[in-house]
C-alpha cells in the first residue's frame, strides 16, 4: 500500500495556542488574552421569546457604541485567502480575496447573555393557560410481560383528567428508520427498569405522582439479560421477539486488506483487551416537552430536543395526524451532548394527553428520569491488535468488539459501524479488521454521546499503539508522526480525508508540553502521555433516504437595514444560533449585530436535521454561504446600477457598502435600492448530499464531507499510596479547518476534554445484578466538579479545508476522544502500568501497582494488606 | 422535577417553643435547620412529616461563644459561617477542616452544625427515590425487611457520615439536648448508637441546641483527613479524625482517633492506650494505623470499592497525624 509522506504546510496552518484556566477559581488573576474581543462586544440581544419560539438576535449598534470601537483588526486566523466553501452557488460578484469582516473572529454569541441573566426561556419555563401535568408510570422489572393494567383507581384520585397506555399509541418509532422498536408507552412487554409503562394528566406534579402510584399493573415477570455476554448467548429468550437473530442489534464484520497476514510479519504486535464503561451525557437540563393540541386541530409540541425535525415525522406516524398539522418548537435548550437526539416517550405522551383533554400538557422528567432515558456511551469490550513493522508503520489493526447497547435500536446499528469505521485516521492502516456485535440488554438504551460510537475504540486503539511502539522502542508522538495519512487522500476503509492538519496538532501540543524536554525525565510518579483522533463534520447522508437539502436557510431583509435569518439548526450550546448571523453578515456587508436569527421552529424555519454527528457548522454554514451569496447579487447589482460601476468593485463590510473612488453607503440605503429593483427581498440557501463514501455494504457509515483531526498530551502526577492520580495539565490541539468564531471553538475544545477527562476519572454506568442501575442521581453517578478539573490549553488549528464553509470544519465533538487514551499513556508514563480499564479508579490503579511491586520511591510503604474478599459487618 | 410531600409548616422564635411544638406534634414533626439532608430525603419520601418545624429564627442558636472555659456552637451555625470562624481555626484545626470539606459552597451556606450532627444515615440502598426502592424491593431501614448490604442482616448498617462528629468526638465534646421534660449534656460519644435506622438517642420531643468543646490549656494537637472521589459536593468514603493532648517532653498525655464512613456511627478506635505517654513519633503512628486498620471493615453502603476504603486506612490515618503534628509542632 502506498503511503503518502508527511507533507509540511506550515504556511498556511498555524496552531494558534491560546492557555485559559477550566476552572473559574483563578478568577481573579489578570485576565487572559482569550478574552479580549477584537470587535466590539456584542451587548444585550434583544430577542424575544414569542410562544415558546427561540429568537435570536443582536442589539442595536448604539448600546455596543460604548464598547471597542467596530474597525478593530480581525485576528489572524492563518494565511489562506478567505474563500467561503464549494457548495453548488450562483455566480456571485467575488468577496473572496477580503479580509474577512467577521468569520475568525472572536464575537459573543447572540444568546449569551439571555442565557448568563437567566432571560432565556427554556421549555420548563413555558406555562400556558389551563396547563395540564403528566407524570409517566415506569416498570420496576428489567424484563416482564405486561398482563393487565387497572386505571380503576387513579381515575378516583380528585385532579387526575386523562390517563394513557400503550395500546392507545400502538405504532413503533425511533430515529433510525430500519430499526424501530420503541412504543411510546409499553406495548405488552417492559425490557429495564424505567421503561415507560403509562401516564397521567392531572392538575399539578404532585397529583400527577400520587396518581400514578394508583394505577395497577399485572406484570409477568422474565429473566433479566443484564450482561451482553449472557443476551448474546441467549437465543430464546429475545428482548424484542420480532429481532431476526436472539438479542444482536446489529453485527458487522469487515475487512481490508489480509490482517492476519500482517499480523504474521509485524514486528512488533500489542494485543490486550479493554474495558468502556458507559457513561451518560447529564444535561443539566432535564428532558421536559409541552403538547398543545388547538380547538382547529393543530398540535405544538415544544421540546427539549436536539432533532425536531426528526420529532416532527414521528410525531405524525405515532399519533396518525397530518404532519402539516403539527408544529415542532425547540426552545433554549441546557445541554443535550446526544441525550435529546431520539425521540422520546414524553413528547408523544404529552401531545397525545393533550388530543384527549383538549388542554395543554407538560410532563418534565426528574433527573432520574434522564438516567433511564439515557441514550449515553456504550459500554464496550473489545480485543485489540496492533502490528507495527520495524520502522514503526502500522501494517495491521485487528479488533473485536461487543457493544452492550440495552433495551432498544436508538442509533446501535450506527454505533457498530462507527465502532470500526471511524478509526481510520489520521494514521495510514496497511490492513483493517474489525468486528463489531452491539447486543440488546435489559438496562437503559444506549445511544449516541459526544464522539457516539469511536470514543471507546479510540481509546483502546492509541493506548495499544503505545504498547506498540513501545516494543520498537519508538518516541509516542514519533510513531504517530510517522503514520500520518495525508492530505486529500484515501483511508484503509475507503473514505475521503480532504484537509488534514494532524501534524500541525502533534506539533502543537509537543511543543506546548515541552513534551522533548520533559519526556522520561519527570521521575517515577510524573508523566506525559500523547494520543491522537479524528471525527466526521456531519454524516454523508440524511438518517432517512431522501434527495432534499440536509440543511436550509432562509433570510428576509428589511428596508430598515434589518436582517432576518431562519434556521432550522438546533442550538445546544455549541452557537448555531449565532453561526447564520456570523455568515449572513460575512457575506452581504452588514452589522453582524442587525441580524436576527429564528430557530427552530418547524412552522417558521426550512428544516436542519439537527444537532448530531458534528454537522451542524459544516452544513448550516454551507446554507448560510449559500443564502448570503444570492443576496449579495442582487444589493451588488442595485449599488452598482446607482454608481454605474462594475458589481464586482462592491465590498460590503460590517454595515457599511463602498465603492471605488471612495463611494460609501449604510447597508440600509444598499438594502433599499435592491428592494425597490427587485420587490421585497429574501433568499435561501441549502446544503445538499454529496455522494461519498465506499461502495461496500457499510461503505457509507462513517463517510463525511470533511475529517477533523485532535492531538492531545496529557501530564500527570500520580500518588502511589492511594492510586489517586491527577491531571496536571492538558494540551489539546484541535483542526478545525478554520474557525469561524475561535472563542466558540476554544470553548468546544475545553468542554471536550473535560468530558472526556470526566469519563477517563469518574462516570460510569453501574447496575444492580437485577438490572437496576446502582444510583441514578448526580450525587452517585459522579461528575468531575471544577476542583477537580485539569488545566486546559486548547490550541486552534487551520487547514482550511476546502470544502467547508470559510474552510470550517467541525470541533464539537472530534477533541474529547484523544484525551481518554492520552490520560492512560501519560499514567503508564508515570508508573508504569497499564490503564485498560474505565473509569481509571484510584482502587484498580493502586492494584496495578502493587502487582507490579513498583518502588515506592520517597514515600512511605504501606502495610502490606490482604483484603478479604467478603466483607462482614462490625 | 421532584415533588415534596405536603407538610405543615412552623417557625418557632425561641428553644422553649420550639421545644413545645415538638411536644405536641413529636414523631410526626421534623426539625429543619439548613434542608440540606432533609429536603432531599422527603423528596425521596424517606421522610413524611405531617409537621416540619423551621429553626431559622431561633436566634439563640445561630451564636459561637465560649462559657466556662469551653467553645459553644449553636446548632443552627452554618458550616460555612464555622469553616471561616478564626477563633475555631487557631485552636481546632480539624473542626475548620472538616466543616470546609462538606458538600459544596453553597451547601455549606445553608447546612449547619447541628444539621450535620443530626444527619440521617446514609447508604446507597436508602437514599434513593421511591421508584428506585420500590425497584429494588425496599429495605431494613425503610418500608422493607431487607438488607442489602450485609445478606441476611438484621440490623441496619447505613453509614454515619458527617464530616464534624469524628472529628468533635476526638475532640471530647458533648451537646446539649432540649425537651419539653428538660435539658441534657451528652457526651457526643454516647449520642451516636450502632443502629442504623436511627443512629443518635435523640428522643422524638428533643432538640440539639449546642455543641460544647473544652477549650485547651495546653498543647492539644488535631487533624483531619477525608477520602472521596470528588473534589466537592461528595460524602465521604472515610474520614480520619486525631487529636491528642502534648506534655512539654513531647509524650502524649491521651490520644483520640475515630474513622466515620464506615458503619452506623463513628468509630473510636480502641486499645491505644498503651500508646499514652509516649511521643507520638513514626512507629507510634503506623501502631495507630494497625489499630485502626484491624478495628475497621468498610462496606458495600458506600458506592466506593470497600477493599481500597479499608486500604486507605493506615495511609489517612498517617497523613492525619503529620497534618495534626505539623500544624502545632
Amino acid at each position: 500500500m502506498k503511503r503518502p509522506a508527511p507533507k509540511k504546510k506550515a504556511a498556511k496552518q498555524k496552531a494558534a495556542p491560546v492557555k485559559k484556566k477550566a476552572a473559574a477559581r483563578k478568577a481573579t488573576s489578570a485576565a487572559p488574552a482569550i478574552d479580549v474581543d477584537p470587535l466590539p462586544p456584542i451587548v444585550t440581544p434583544t430577542g424575544r421569546a414569542n410562544a415558546g419560539q427561540a429568537v435570536a438576535a443582536f442589539a442595536s449598534p448604539e448600546s455596543a457604541a460604548v464598547e471597542t470601537p467596530l474597525e478593530a483588526p480581525v485576528e489572524a486566523v492563518g494565511k489562506k485567502q478567505i474563500a467561503s466553501g464549494a457548495s453548488p452557488r450562483p455566480s456571485a460578484p467575488s468577496r473572496r480575496g477580503k479580509a474577512p469582516a467577521v468569520v475568525g473572529r472572536r464575537l459573543r454569541k447572540l444568546d449569551s447573555l439571555l442565557k448568563a441573566t437567566g432571560q432565556a426561556q427554556y421549555t420548563d419555563d413555558i406555562a400556558l393557560p389551563r396547563m395540564l401535568h403528566c407524570k409517566i408510570l415506569r416498570s420496576p422489572h428489567a424484563h416482564a410481560r405486561i398482563k393487565r393494567i387497572d386505571f380503576t383507581r387513579c381515575l378516583q384520585h380528585p385532579g387526575v383528567h386523562a390517563v394513557l397506555e400503550g395500546s392507545e399509541l400502538p405504532a413503533k418509532y425511533g430515529v433510525i428508520p430500519w430499526t424501530q422498536d420503541e412504543n411510546a408507552l409499553a406495548v405488552d412487554k417492559v425490557r429495564f427498569i424505567g421503561d415507560e409503562v403509562a401516564a397521567v394528566a392531572a392538575v399539578d406534579e404532585l397529583t400527577a405522582e400520587e396518581a400514578i402510584e394508583l394505577i395497577d399493573v399485572e406484570y409477568e415477570v422474565l429473566p433479566a439479560l443484564v450482561e451482553p455476554e449472557a443476551a448474546l448467548a441467549e437465543e430464546a429468550l429475545k428482548i424484542h421477539e420480532q429481532n431476526k437473530r436472539g438479542n444482536i442489534t446489529k453485527h458487522v464484520d469487515l475487512a481490508f486488506g489480509d490482517v492476519q497476514a500482517a499480523l504474521g510479519a509485524s514486528a512488533a504486535v500489542a494485543e490486550q483487551d479493554f474495558f468502556y464503561a458507559g457513561s451518560t451525557h447529564a444535561p443539566i437540563e432535564p428532558h421536559c416537552a409541552i403538547g398543545h393540541y388547538d380547538a382547529e386541530g393543530n398540535l405544538t409540541v415544544w421540546s427539549s430536543t436536539q432533532i425536531a425535525h426528526y420529532v416532527h415525522r414521528e410525531l405524525a406516524k405515532v399519533l396518525q395526524l397530518d404532519p402539516a398539522r403539527i408544529r415542532v418548537i425547540q426552545p433554549f435548550i441546557g445541554g443535550a451532548f446526544g441525550g435529546k437526539s431520539d425521540p422520546f416517550s414524553l413528547e408523544f405522551v404529552v401531545a397525545k394527553l393533550s388530543m384527549k383533554t383538549g388542554r395543554p400538557v407538560k410532563c418534565l422528567w426528574t433527573r432520574e428520569e434522564v438516567f433511564w432515558a439515557h441514550r449515553g456511551r456504550h459500554p464496550m469490550k473489545m480485543k485489540f491488535k496492533v502490528g507495527l513493522s520495524k520502522e514503526g508503520r502500522i501494517e495491521a489493526v485487528d479488533s473485536k468488539i461487543l457493544i452492550d447497547g440495552g433495551a432498544y435500536s436508538s442509533f446501535g446499528l450506527v454505533t457498530a459501524y462507527y465502532s470500526g469505521q471511524l478509526l481510520t485516521g489520521p494514521y495510514q492502516f496497511g490492513t483493517y479488521h474489525f468486528d463489531s456485535t452491539r447486543v440488546f440488554t435489559n438496562k437503559p438504551p444506549c445511544g449516541p454521546k459526544r464522539g457516539h460510537g469511536s470514543v471507546q475504540p479510540r481509546f483502546a486503539f492509541e493506548v495499544a499503539l503505545d504498547m506498540a511502539a513501545e516494543k520498537l522502542g519508538l518516541d509516542p508522538i514519533e510513531v504517530r508522526r510517522k503514520n500520518f495519512i495525508g492530505e486529500q487522500t484515501k483511508t484503509v476503509n475507503g473514505q475521503t480525508i480532504t484537509s488534514n492538519g494532524f501534524l500541525q496538532c502533534l506539533e502543537a501540543v509537543e511543543r506546548a508540553s515541552g513534551w522533548r524536554e520533559k519526556k522520561g525525565k519527570l521521575g517515577f510518579g510524573r508523566g506525559l502521555g500523547v494520543a491522537g483522533s479524528m471525527y466526521i463534520s456531519g454524516t454523508a447522508y440524511p438518517i432517512y433516504p431522501n434527495e432534499m437539502p440536509q440543511s436550509g436557510i432562509q433570510v428576509k431583509l428589511d428596508r430598515s437595514g434589518k436582517v432576518t435569518i431562519y434556521s432550522g439548526g438546533s442550538d445546544i450550546g455549541q452557537g448555531t444560533n449565532s453561526l447564520p448571523a456570523f455568515l449572513i453578515s460575512e457575506e452581504i456587508g452588514c452589522d453582524p449585530r442587525d441580524c436576527t436569527v429564528v430557530v427552530s421552529d418547524t412552522d417558521l424555519t426550512p428544516v436542519d436535521l439537527g444537532a448530531y454527528s458534528s454537522r451542524g457548522t459544516f452544513m448550516i454554514g454551507l446554507a448560510c454561504v449559500e443564502a448570503g451569496q444570492r443576496l449579495w447579487v442582487q444589493l451588488a447589482q442595485a449599488v452598482a446600477e446607482k454608481w454605474k460601476v462594475s458589481p464586482a468593485a462592491i465590498e460590503g463590510r460590517l454595515g457599511t457598502i463602498t465603492g471605488p473612488g471612495g463611494l460609501s453607503m449604510t447597508f440600509r440605503e444598499a438594502v433599499q435600492l435592491a428592494e425597490a429593483k427587485f420587490g421585497t427581498l429574501g433568499a435561501t440557501g441549502s446544503y445538499r448530499t454529496q455522494k461519498l463514501g465506499a461502495d461496500y455494504r457499510g461503505g457509507t457509515i462513517g463517510a463525511s464531507p470533511a475529517y477533523s483531526f485532535t492531538a492531545h498530551v496529557a501530564e500527570v502526577n500520580v500518588d502511589v499510596e492511594t492510586g489517586v492520580w491527577k491531571v496536571e495539565n492538558i494540551w489539546a490541539a484541535h483542526d478545525c479547518g478554520r474557525a469561524i468564531n475561535p472563542t466558540l471553538v476554544q470553548g468546544q475544545i475545553e468542554g471536550s476534554v473535560y468530558m472526556g477527562f470526566a469519563e477517563a476519572a469518574m462516570e460510569e454506568m453501574t447496575y444492580l445484578p437485577s438490572g437496576l442501575h446502582r444510583g441514578p442521581s448526580l450525587l452517585d453517578y459522579r461528575i468531575p466538579t471544577t476542583l477537580d478539573t485539569p488545566e486546559i490549553s486548547s490550541h486552534i488549528v487551520e487547514s482550511v479545508d476546502p470544502t467547508g464553509p470559510f474552510g470550517a470544519k467541525e470541533a464539537g465533538e472530534g477533541p474529547l476522544h484523544a484525551a481518554i487514551p492520552a490520560i492512560s499513556n501519560a499514567i503508564y508514563d508515570a508508573v508504569g502500568v497499564r490503564l485498560t480499564e474505565l473509569p481509571f479508579h484510584p482502587s484498580k490503579l493502586l492494584a496495578l501497582l502493587k502487582q507490579k511491586q513498583t518502588p515506592v520511591a520517597t514515600h512511605v510503604d504501606p502495610p502490606a494488606i490482604s483484603v478479604p474478599s467478603t466483607y462482614e459487618r462490625r | 422535577m421532584l415533588t415534596l410531600p405536603p407538610f405543615q409548616y412552623h417557625r418557632p422564635t425561641s428553644v422553649a417553643e420550639a421545644v413545645a411544638l415538638l411536644g405536641e406534634h413529636g414523631g410526626k414533626a421534623k426539625l429543619i435547620a439548613g434542608g440540606t439532608d432533609l429536603v432531599p430525603n422527603m423528596k425521596h419520601r424517606l421522610h413524611t412529616p405531617e409537621h416540619v418545624i423551621g429553626l431559622r429564627d431561633v436566634a439563640e442558636l445561630h451564636r459561637v461563644g465560649s462559657r466556662d472555659g469551653a467553645l459553644t456552637i449553636g446548632a443552627m451555625v452554618t458550616l460555612a459561617d464555622l469553616a471561616r470562624d478564626e477563633r475555631v481555626s487557631a485552636i481546632f484545626p480539624s473542626l475548620t477542616k472538616a466543616a470546609s470539606q462538606i458538600a459544596g459552597p453553597q451547601l455549606r451556606e445553608m447546612g449547619t452544625v447541628g444539621g450535620n450532627l443530626a444527619l440521617d444515615t446514609r447508604c446507597v440502598y436508602y437514599n434513593q427515590t421511591y421508584f428506585w426502592r420500590k425497584a429494588l424491593g425496599y429495605c431494613l431501614k425503610k418500608d422493607g425487611t431487607v438488607c442489602h448490604v450485609v445478606k441476611g442482616g438484621q440490623k441496619c448498617v447505613a453509614a454515619a457520615s458527617n464530616d464534624t462528629a469524628p472529628v468533635l468526638i476526638a475532640l471530647g465534646a458533648t451537646v446539649r439536648l432540649v425537651s419539653p421534660r428538660g435539658a441534657r449534656e451528652v457526651p457526643l460519644d454516647q449520642f451516636y448508637v450502632a443502629d442504623g435506622v436511627k443512629n443518635t438517642v435523640l428522643e422524638p420531643d428533643e432538640l440539639l441546641t449546642e455543641v460544647r468543646v473544652l477549650l485547651p490549656q495546653g498543647r492539644l494537637v488535631n487533624g483531619y483527613q477525608k477520602l472521596r472521589i470528588r473534589a466537592s459536593i461528595d460524602y465521604p468514603s472515610l474520614t480520619v479524625a486525631v487529636a491528642a493532648w502534648l506534655e512539654k517532653d513531647g509524650s502524649a498525655q491521651w490520644i483520640r482517633m475515630v474513622l466515620s464512613a464506615l458503619g452506623s456511627r463513628p468509630h473510636p478506635v480502641k486499645r491505644i492506650e498503651h500508646l499514652f505517654g509516649k511521643p507520638i513519633d513514626a512507629a507510634a503512628i503506623e501502631e495507630l494505623g494497625q489499630a485502626a486498620f484491624k478495628q475497621c471493615h468498610p462496606l458495600t453502603n458506600i458506592n466506593v470499592d470497600p477493599g481500597w476504603r479499608r486500604q486507605m486506612i493506615p495511609v489517612f490515618v498517617r497523613r492525619a497525624w503529620a497534618q495534626a503534628l505539623a500544624i502545632r509542632s
